[in-house]
């Protein structure tokens, strides 16, 4: 059973190409990623699949129910958690609940259950009378993921569930969306940067740079692709070091970026005293090597030449965090 | 109309919480009232006005007080658009015309409540309410300029990213619809150029309207009032949803 099926989807912003002709398909009861840095289309293919955006061109449907055409039972079908805030701080958790079931138009009785039913599950039973006002940002993420799931969606959208959220808050959403998942089935679709989220729960994920899907697998079938294993090495004379290792003939693919170089190849033990050798050789310091299975990083470096960069969304989270608490 | 009661009702709450607002929109007229009335009660005089400058002015501070409520409620989508309520809406299968009414029906509602607020408070400043067929009529007039101007601040907000132009909106358009309005001068005897500009201003049948239901008598015969005031309401809501199905979030 297929629960998103996605046809050369792309979306264009005046010049700026966001989402670029993607195909792909998540099955129903999948945890499905998609993964990729800052800007590169995350958002903008959510919001078109909840129906907020208009396509440029190409097709989609969400419970075989045609976003363009069908919108009303695409909404009716999911249910989404906003990339930034989305609640009304002025009015209780329990309002901002009952809000939601009136326009989904659950009969009183079940949505007063359902709510109650919810709030426990996000333990914000005990402060459902209070003002969202007086939430920190887990107890709002808690709400709006509570809230998202009140009418009962097959799918549901996660944009960036845990941006700037604390390791344990982010656990404990971790824990509920994969109970969500498993005793409920429902279909999630979720955003993120962070490698050990998608890592952790996701079945299948998409790696988008630039608008493109540039991979798309299980984490286990992506790490294998590198294959064998990594070495980080971390050099002031990053860019000599680089040009010398790319010369080795076991080096299957090297990649400057940042300080450091990483190459990926087969039983790594064996080469790196030649690759220390080789350094100290031509008088080029190392001030740190490690040796690892591949990652995620890695997977994202290869693909893109690039690491997700977390001090840059670093700060740009913490924007978002200040502008949420500045409300 | 479930989900129009819906929005209604979401209106409301917030507007009983936010006594700082209700009390804070509240400054400006009570001032008019009090200064311009008091201030120049003894100067001015109308002929055929039985309740002085200060009777005479009522409705119109009532009606500003409707305007402004108005107004800004309606304009406060703009805030939902900022905050991401707005999202939390749209993604809704519901229509757009749904949430404008009860939008619409909500700004109503509570610009009507201060205008009444005014209308009690004026109770003690010689104000004689003679019939509650009087009070109904004025009622209406109330509810037909709070319908129009929410209405007309959801087509505003609508079309603006952000509160940056609200100053501009406020000086430009609704000071100068209060102004020209006949709510702080009889209508007749004003030179003709201004007298076509007062005539152009839906505001001033509000505040006909409100004057012959609290006063009995008025410039502008009340009938053709309600008739002027009504298609532009009716006009007012039809652009707002037009222009709020198309707002992008
Ligand atoms: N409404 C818009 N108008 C113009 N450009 C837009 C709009 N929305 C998004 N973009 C651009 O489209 C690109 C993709 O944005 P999108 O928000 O989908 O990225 P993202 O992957 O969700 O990033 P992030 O991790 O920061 O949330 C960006 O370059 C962004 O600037
Ligand atoms: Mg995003």
């Amino acid at each position: 059973m297929i629960a998103i099926q996605v046809e050369n989807l792309t979306k264009r912003f005046n010049g700026l190409i966001a989402v670029d002709n993607i195909s792909f398909s998540i099955n129903s009861g999948e945890v499905f990623g998609l993964l990729g840095p800052n800007g590169a289309g995350k958002t903008t293919i959510i919001a078109m699949l909840s129906t907020m955006l208009k396509p440029t061109s190409g097709s989609a449907s969400v419970n075989n129910f045609d976003i363009l055409k069908n919108e009303d039972d695409v909404r009716k079908s999911i249910g989404i958690v906003f990339q930034d805030q989305s609640l009304d701080e002025e009015l209780t958790a329990y309002e901002n609940m009952d809000f939601h079931g009136r326009l989904y138009r659950i009969p009183k009785k079940v949505r007063q259950k359902k709510i109650i039913e919810l709030l426990k599950l996000v333990e914000l039973e005990n402060k459902k009378n209070n003002l969202v006002k007086t939430f920190s940002g887990g107890m709002r993420r808690r709400l709006e993921i509570a809230r998202g799931l009140l009418h009962e969606p097959k799918v549901l959208f996660l944009d960036e569930p845990t941006l700037g959220l604390d390791p344990q808050t982010r656990n404990r959403l971790w824990e509920y969306i994969e109970k969500l998942n498993k005793e409920k089935g429902i279909t999630v679709i979720l955003t993120t940067h962070y490698m050990e989220e998608a890592d952790r729960l996701c079945d299948r994920m998409a790696i988008i740079d630039k608008g493109k899907i540039i991979a798309l697998d299980t984490s286990e079938k992506l790490k294998e692709e590198i294959g064998g294993d990594v070495i980080t090495i971390k050099s002031p004379e990053r860019d000599r070091l680089y040009s010398k290792i790319n010369t080795l003939s076991w080096v299957k693919h090297a990649e400057p970026h940042d300080n450091s170089v990483t190459i990926s190849l087969q039983n790594a033990e064996k080469h790196v005293d030649e690759i220390v050798n080789l350094a100290s050789g031509n008088g080029i310091a190392i001030d740190f090597i490690s040796i690892h299975k591949p990652t995620l990083e890695d997977v994202f470096l290869h693909y893109t030449g690039r690491t997700i960069r977390e001090e840059e969304s670093g700060t740009k989270d913490q924007m978002r965090m200040m502008r949420r608490m500045g409300r | 109309m479930d989900i129009v009661y819906t929005i209604w009702l979401r209106n409301m709450k917030r507007y009983l919480r936010s006594k700082s607002r209700i009390v804070g929109s509240l400054g400006m007229p009570v001032f008019f009232l009090l200064v311009l009335g008091f201030g120049l009660n003894s100067v001015v005089s109308l002929p055929g006005m039985g309740q002085g400058y200060i009777g005479f002015i009522i409705p119109g501070i009532i009606s500003m007080s409707v305007l402004f409520t108005s107004v800004f409620s309606g304009i406060q989508i703009i805030w939902d658009k900022q905050f991401g309520f707005l999202k939390e809406t749209l993604v809704a299968p519901v229509s757009r015309l749904e949430i404008m009414l009860g939008q619409t029906f909500g700004g109503a509602t509570t610009s009507v409540i201060q205008g009444i607020i005014i209308l009690v408070l004026s109770l003690f400043i010689g104000l004689n309410i003679t019939s509650i067929a009087g009070f109904l009529v004025a009622f209406v007039f109330m509810l037909l300029i709070g319908l129009s101007f929410t209405a007309f601040g959801i087509a505003i907000a609508s079309k603006m990213e952000d509160m940056h132009g609200f100053q501009l909106i406020m000086n430009f358009v609704i000071f100068p619809i209060f102004g020209l309005s006949g709510a702080l001068f009889p209508i007749d005897g004003l030179p003709s150029w201004l007298k076509s500009l007062t005539m152009l201003d839906p505001l001033t049948y509000g505040v006909e309207g409100i004057r012959y239901g609290l006063l009995g008598t008025s410039q502008i015969n009340p009938f053709f009032s309600f008739v002027v005031l009504t298609g532009f309401t009716v006009f007012m809501v039809v652009l707002g949803a037009y222009l709020f199905r198309k707002i992008n979030v």
